[in-house]
């Protein structure tokens, strides 16, 4: 039901999350973060089974600040990436594995911008533009339509106000809210969030 | 007994004078009461794979006869405004269709400044939250100062992590003041934990979203507040069978909680009538 979409620039990277926090068929909560920020040009955004998504973001986020610590550099985005597929790897061959699907958004000085795709299988792949859950299956097409090597920050959010747009209009689900974030040279921020109200506005 | 001894099974219990000594049954006892001493070595179901198998006799359980109706069934809230957090719960405990309590205690009193609620299975919440208890006790003890809210529902997500698929049925709140302010965290037995402003949790707590939703905003007074929680339970109990009893409601403020009324829905349906009929006299 829930979804993340993400999208990758020449020189940065743009994640979208909803905001929802659903269980059976009541909506708990509509203003629930699913994009951390791991480090300074890091992001990590998460959904899936409840508890799991919790549980093994903040699981792999205090290792990667671990890292940090005991080395006194960051792990590239893709290091992180890649750190990420592994333990996942690992624990969906273990008696208690974690269904959750998330990118991996960061952006590293010298090999650019990252944006890795990773599902609740360990699959793991570097993408221009992605979606999960059932949003992206709208987004997609959107995404093929009007990506271009080029994309600025300011067209990608427009692609991302379209997908939501579209999402609002066509999928059942009332996903209301969008938090947005961006991963660049300077840093990682947070962008206007989209919503119903500001599409209308 | 010499093959006994060549096949090396001569210590094997079934190879024993008395199987049942008094040592077999202290050990087996041991085995089923260890959590007595350390509440985390809480025995799984007694199967392989529970995780897998625990849903499979479940699902079966029209056709086997095997089937544990858990206690179930509730409607509780909470909810986060001006003068603090309010929680309100029913107090009825059913199992299957058989009614078992009317008088259960849903809110479980951490200390003098965290209240947490029941709604899932009463065994799993009730022993939980009395392990939640102790290691908020030890946290005081240990740190010389009060354990956030934030910090006790941790230690709850993580202990529900842990068990996750084997069978728990939980969903709480947990309630408090800190010096952070007020708090307000659900946690269930997925494993998830978010705060809030606002919760409802139970098979009533889709009647009593209706009501608390419609009626709540941020500046409630004190009084507003206590009987807008008590009318959203009040509702739950008119229209879902599995809530009713007493309707209890607690009240956090900067200076700990306060039981604020404990009251038979039964007479609330009465005055509440009382009150309509009067409006429709007028």
């Amino acid at each position: 039901m829930e979804t993340l979409l993400g999208i990758k620039g020449p020189d940065f990277v743009m994640l979208a999350a909803d905001t929802t926090h659903a269980r059976s068929i009541i909506v708990m909560k509509e203003d629930q973060n699913k994009i951390h920020k791991v480090s300074d040009s890091l992001l990590i955004s998460t959904v899936g089974e409840s508890g799991d998504t919790e549980q093994f973001t903040e699981f792999i986020s205090k290792n990667i600040a671990l890292y940090k610590m005991r080395n006194g550099y960051d792990l590239s985005p893709r290091e992180s990436a890649h750190f990420t597929r592994k333990n996942l790897a690992e624990y969906l061959r273990s008696r208690t594995p974690y269904q959750v699907f998330m990118f991996v958004a960061g952006y590293d000085p010298n090999a650019g911008p990252e944006l890795t795709f990773i599902d609740y299988l360990a699959n793991a792949l570097p993408v221009n533009y992605a979606g999960h859950g059932y949003g992206a299956i709208f987004a997609s097409s959107i995404y093929d339509r009007y990506w271009h090597p080029n994309i600025t920050q300011a067209e990608a959010y427009d692609v991302f106000k379209k997908c939501i747009a579209e999402i609002q209009k066509r999928l059942v689900v009332n996903l209301k809210n969008f938090t947005v974030a961006v991963v660049d040279k300077d840093g990682v921020r947070d962008l206007e969030p989209i919503s119903a109200a500001s599409l209308a506005a | 007994m010499a093959l006994a001894e060549i096949c090396k099974i001569s210590n094997a219990p079934y190879m024993r004078p008395n199987a049942w000594s008094s040592a077999d049954v202290e050990e087996e006892q041991k085995g089923l009461m260890c959590n007595l001493a350390n509440p985390y070595t809480l025995a799984a179901p007694p199967f392989e794979n529970p995780l897998h198998n625990l849903n499979q006799i479940q699902a079966n359980g029209d056709k086997t006869g095997v089937k544990i109706n858990f206690d179930h069934g509730t409607t509780t809230l909470g909810f986060k405004f001006k003068g603090g957090v309010l929680l309100a719960v029913d107090s009825r405990a059913t199992g299957g269709s058989y009614i078992g309590s009317q008088s259960m205690k849903k809110i479980v009193e951490i200390n003098q400044f965290m209240l947490g609620t029941l709604a899932g299975g009463a065994a799993d919440c009730v022993y939980w939250d009395r392990v939640l208890s102790k290691e908020c006790r030890l946290h005081e003890l240990r740190n010389k100062e009060r354990i956030s809210v934030a910090a006790a529902s941790k230690i709850m997500a993580n202990i529900a992590h842990e068990y996750k698929g084997m069978g728990l049925s939980m969903g709480m709140m947990l309630a408090g003041y800190d010096k952070r302010g007020p708090g307000l965290y659900y946690v269930d037995s997925e494993g998830s934990r978010t705060p809030g402003n606002l919760f409802s949790v139970g098979s009533g707590s889709l009647y009593a979203y209706g009501v608390l939703d419609s009626g709540y905003h941020w500046d409630l007074e004190d009084k507003e507040a206590q009987e807008l929680g008590r009318r959203a339970i009040y509702h739950a109990t008119f229209r879902d069978a599995y809530s009713g009893g007493i309707i209890r409601v607690y009240h956090i403020k900067e200076d700990g909680w306060v039981n604020i009324s404990n009251t038979d829905c039964m007479e609330l349906h009465y005055m509440y009538q009382e009150q309509l009929k009067q409006q429709a006299a007028k």
